[in-house]
């Protein structure tokens, strides 16, 4: 358990670093649901658009390189995604409506939200929170779903 | 340049997010679930990435510009509405059931297996309907 916490904290600096680095040299904020979204619904045009597209390569590419040349154990890529179809449905168009409306999820309101110490960030990452832990709270000891 | 400094930011994200175990649904399931074996590691992560984007805030209230030019973002206005507080309640409750938020979610891409892909296909569509929803909501 001491590994976790020491590899959270070094995970969590990355994270940090790459959201800095983001805003310093690029001028924009880290946000993976406004990235997504951007893309999805077609609201980003331009660079815009081909910084969000370059993002996500970066995103997707790297975790898959660092299993592949095993610079990250094998046990690192463990999921544990549930095999329930209408739970994983009903998960993501909770997450990606939530997120939009919300115009940011852990990264964006989050991590730059509340370095920031920004009133909205603060509020939605309270909001987020407790709605997670009443979800779990509902749908695993309650309800027995997940 | 902007789209390979993108590149290499996405690259450290995701690299981040596997190694600090982001990716993994039970352990962030296990943060959220304050009645099971409760992780406190999402905590050590959240305070880890908090760290220098404090410093970049501060660097960044000194300059006017970004280092590849172009203005940095401006503080939106502080407005605590309805669709911050209802969106964020909706994300929250998803990623309570299914263990996975938009970073995690793509960085898992080529390992997450199929239910992965069904959280992504879904995430996405729901982006993608939002600006729909939002303006129906509006008229209602």
């Amino acid at each position: 358990m001491e590994q976790d916490w020491i590899r959270g904290m070094i995970g969590g600096l990355m994270i940090g670093s790459a959201a800095a680095g983001l805003l310093l040299v690029n001028g924009r904020i880290m946000g993976a649901s406004g990235i997504l979204g951007g893309l999805a619904d077609g609201s980003a045009r331009g660079r815009a658009r081909a910084e969000k597209l370059a993002f996500l390569a970066g995103l997707v590419a790297v975790p898959a390189l660092l299993l592949a040349l095993r610079l990250v154990p094998a046990e690192a890529a463990r999921t544990h995604v549930t095999g329930n179809l209408a739970v994983l449905v009903a998960a993501g168009l909770l997450v990606g409506i939530g997120t939009r409306l919300a115009n940011g999820c852990t990264s964006g309101h989050g991590v730059c939200g509340i370095s920031r110490l920004s009133p909205r960030g603060l509020a939605a990452t309270a909001a987020y929170l407790a709605a997670g832990i009443l979800s779990l709270l509902v749908f695993r000891h309650l309800l027995h779903i997940v | 340049m902007h789209m390979i400094a993108a590149a290499l930011a996405g690259g450290l994200f995701g690299a981040g997010l596997l190694i600090s175990g982001m990716t993994d649904t039970t352990r962030v399931q296990g943060w959220l679930d304050l009645l099971g074996t409760w992780d406190p590691t999402l905590a050590f992560v959240l305070g880890g990435a908090i760290a220098p984007m404090a410093i970049a805030w501060r660097i960044a209230a000194h300059r006017r510009q970004a280092l590849l030019g172009g203005a940095l973002p401006e503080p939106p206005a502080p407005r605590i509405d309805r669709a911050l507080v209802g969106g964020s309640l909706m994300f929250g409750a998803g990623w309570g059931l299914a263990g996975l938020c938009p970073g995690p979610a793509v960085a898992s891409l080529s390992f997450g297996g199929s239910g992965g892909l069904v959280f992504l296909a879904a995430m996405l569509a729901g982006m993608a309907a939002t600006p729909a929803l939002r303006s129906r909501l509006a008229r209602a």
